[in-house]
């Protein structure tokens, strides 16, 4: 018999019934809420006369509708505010933690889950949040859920869910200096396409993802969404425990023990056998960057712009077989679930210390979490970049949804950090380049699209 | 849920590739907008010119795709966002059934849990289905979930589950809460086996 991947050995404890027909109900061990998708899935039990299941397997903080603005309160207009505070009065009649201005915890989900300890290896986490394949950086089976599922969670602890295929792609070699885990991942989607882990859970492994730490490997995951795929994991090892020991909701005392016991039987067995495999030479990877609508619309950032999806080069404003490099670009977004927490803003401080960004851009960092903005200023992150004429702002998801007053300009162009270039997602008619933090820093410096390693 | 049986209705063509949800309901109308209200939102920013009347252009404000309850679509519909607005926004505006040959896998999972079909077909035969869609000689489509087939001779898969949730019209929230004790068993058995998990906000 074939050995286990990791992902059956995370996903078959979960399974609570067979409902036939390759269906289960699955138990959920971490429902992970955010007050936009959250406040409507509680309002959905509340309307259907139910109760929340199991209050002390959740958690919740605040991010998709809040202002990012240096000094903010609460969220950018009136809708917000009651958003915001429906769910915190729903939340505290239910009776879990939201984490609120002022604390740590406050933040993006997919920052603020791993970073207090609340996602942990081998649980089975969702969110109402299609980036919650984030949190399969640290070897849990993390998914994104419509409201549906969401109350589904609340009322019931546990999902319905077919099993998917499982995929492997292994990471090969070593990143060439000033490339990064984002770069690998928009890599990938650039070959297999925005579909090509459709049906999958797929794993990363091979000796680059090993080599990349906890913040990097959540950026792998993060976008594996965009590959098509609702799962990406990464199997847990060494530097994965010593991350979680200590957070605040992280096993202690007594539970480390087992728990790590339990997390050391997780990776998969080396004669395990997947649906599909590929693996990808990293030591030939350069900097990455989207052209058109799609993450697929990818290209190394010294390449031409390709003769394709002409559709998609007239929303972007772009003329094929041009270099992408020396595009002009307005505005520069550093932050997101993608890449917001702190290794990404020092890649992205290093690129810009000693430099000044241009003066037509409008350059922003919005820090992942309460917890990642405090790091970043006891290190003096903030100060190198306002001295290099960046805004630094209040952690939330900002121009990555466009929900809470942060945008970007119509046909104005931005070079962001994000994960998703889609037709109007950063405002109406925004234009947007997906890339690493250090691509975009260096963006902002240059005035254009740029390869930070010749700054 | 409205049960789901048969369904012969005018079907418009929507070849674009990797829809994704963000351009079927923007995000400002999931911020508050009523699930009742999401209709006349769906895909607004093809969907209406400038001024707010409609695009000529669009399909679906075509005469005789007026009306439409099912899309023929391109690849991998609904990528992106978990956003379940998409779904509500489709169903308000009359769509029952979508027709592709991949769809975005939260957006799928969406469509069975409001009564909206979406049928995977291979590539060639999805192709064909989008040039009779197109054909103005053509009549209206006919979907049958009892017998799993589109026009009479084209048969699809669908599991056994979910086709006997939208035929019956089934609430997987009522049908779970009917097996709570076994969700009970699974917690009480895992407090044991995986502590952990169950007493994180330990002092």
């Amino acid at each position: 018999m074939a050995g286990r991947t990791l992902f059956d050995k995370v996903w078959d404890p979960h399974v609570i019934e067979e409902l036939g027909d390759g269906v289960q109900l699955l138990h959920v061990d971490r429902h992970l809420m955010n007050e936009l998708s959250g406040h409507r899935g509680q309002l959905e039990i509340a309307q259907r006369g139910l109760k929340m299941r199991n209050p002390e397997l959740a958690m919740g903080t605040l991010d998709h509708v809040v202002s990012t603005a240096p000094g903010r309160r609460g969220g950018p207009a009136p809708w917000a505010e009651r958003m915001i505070e429906i769910f915190r009065v729903e939340s505290a009649r239910a009776g879990f933690p939201v984490h609120d201005f002022g604390d740590d915890g406050q933040g993006i989900v997919h920052v603020v889950g791993p970073e207090l300890g609340f996602t942990l290896p081998g649980v089975l986490l969702v969110c109402g949040d299609s980036h919650t394949c984030t949190h399969g950086a640290l070897g849990a089976l993390a998914w994104g859920i419509g409201t549906s599922e969401l109350t589904h969670v609340l009322a019931t602890q546990a999902i319905v869910q077919q099993k998917p295929k499982t995929m492997r792609v292994r990471f090969e070699g070593t990143l060439a200096r000033g490339v990064s885990a984002k770069d690998m991942i928009l890599a990938l989607i650039g070959r297999l396409g925005t579909a090509g882990g459709a049906g999958y859970a797929v794993e990363y492994a091979g000796e680059a993802i090993t080599a990349l730490d906890l913040e990097g490997r959540m950026t792998v995951c993060n976008l594996s969404i965009e590959l098509g795929a609702k799962i990406g994991m990464v199997a847990p090892d060494e530097k994965t425990y010593a991350y979680v020991k200590g957070r605040r909701y992280a096993p202690k005392g007594d539970l480390w023990k087992p728990a790590l016991a339990h997390w050391r039987g997780l990776p998969g067995d080396a004669d395990a056998r997947f649906d599909a495999e590929h693996a990808v030479d990293c030591a030939a990877l350069a900097p990455q960057i989207t052209w058109g609508t799609s993450p697929e619309d990818v290209i190394g950032v010294h390449e031409m712009i390709p003769d394709a999806k002409p559709e998609a080069l007239a929303y972007m404003g772009l003329e094929a077989g041009r270099p992408i490099a020396g595009t002009k670009v307005d505005r520069v977004f550093i932050g997101s679930c993608t890449n917001a927490r702190l290794s990404d803003l020092r890649a992205a401080a290093e690129v810009v210390r000693g430099h000044r960004a241009a003066a037509h851009v409008n350059a922003w960092v919005v820090p992942g979490s309460q917890r990642v903005k405090r790091e970043a200023e006891a290190e003096g992150l903030d100060d190198a970049f306002r001295a290099a004429g960046f805004e630094w702002r209040e952690p939330g998801c900002s121009m990555c949804v466009a929900a809470n007053g942060d945008r970007v300009e119509p046909r104005a162009r931005c070079v962001s950090t994000s994960n998703r270039n889609f037709v109007g997602r950063q405002g109406p008619q925004a234009r947007t380049h997906l890339a690493s933090p250090a691509t975009a820093a260096a963006a902002a410096i240059a005035g254009e699209i740029a390869d930070a390693r010749a700054l | 849920m409205d049960k789901f049986a048969v369904l012969t209705a005018v079907a418009a063509p929507f070849p674009r590739d990797n829809v994704d949800t963000d351009s079927i309901i923007r995000i400002e109308r999931c911020t508050g907008t009523p699930k009742e209200a999401l209709g006349r939102y769906a895909f607004e920013m093809v969907r209406y010119l400038p001024d707010g009347a409609d695009n000529p252009d669009f399909v679906l404000n075509q005469p005789r795709y007026r009306g439409a309850q099912i899309l023929v679509c391109g690849e991998f519909f609904g990528t992106g966002s978990s956003r379940e607005m998409a779904v509500w926004a489709l169903a308000g505006m009359g769509i029952r059934c979508l027709i592709a040959p991949s769809f975005g896998q939260i957006f799928y999972g969406n469509c069975f849990q409001n009564g909206v079909l979406p049928i995977t077909l291979p590539p060639a035969t999805a192709a064909a289905l989008m040039r009779q869609a197109s054909d103005p000689a053509a009549g209206p489509f006919s979907v049958d979930l009892e017998r799993q087939t589109v026009n009479g001779d084209i048969g699809f898969e669908i599991g056994a589950r979910r086709r006997k949730m939208l035929l019956e019209g089934l609430d997987e929230i009522a049908l779970t809460l009917a097996m709570d004790a076994k969700i009970a068993d699974y917690q009480a058995a895992d407090r044991e086996r995986r502590p952990w998990i169950h007493f994180f906000r330990n002092p």
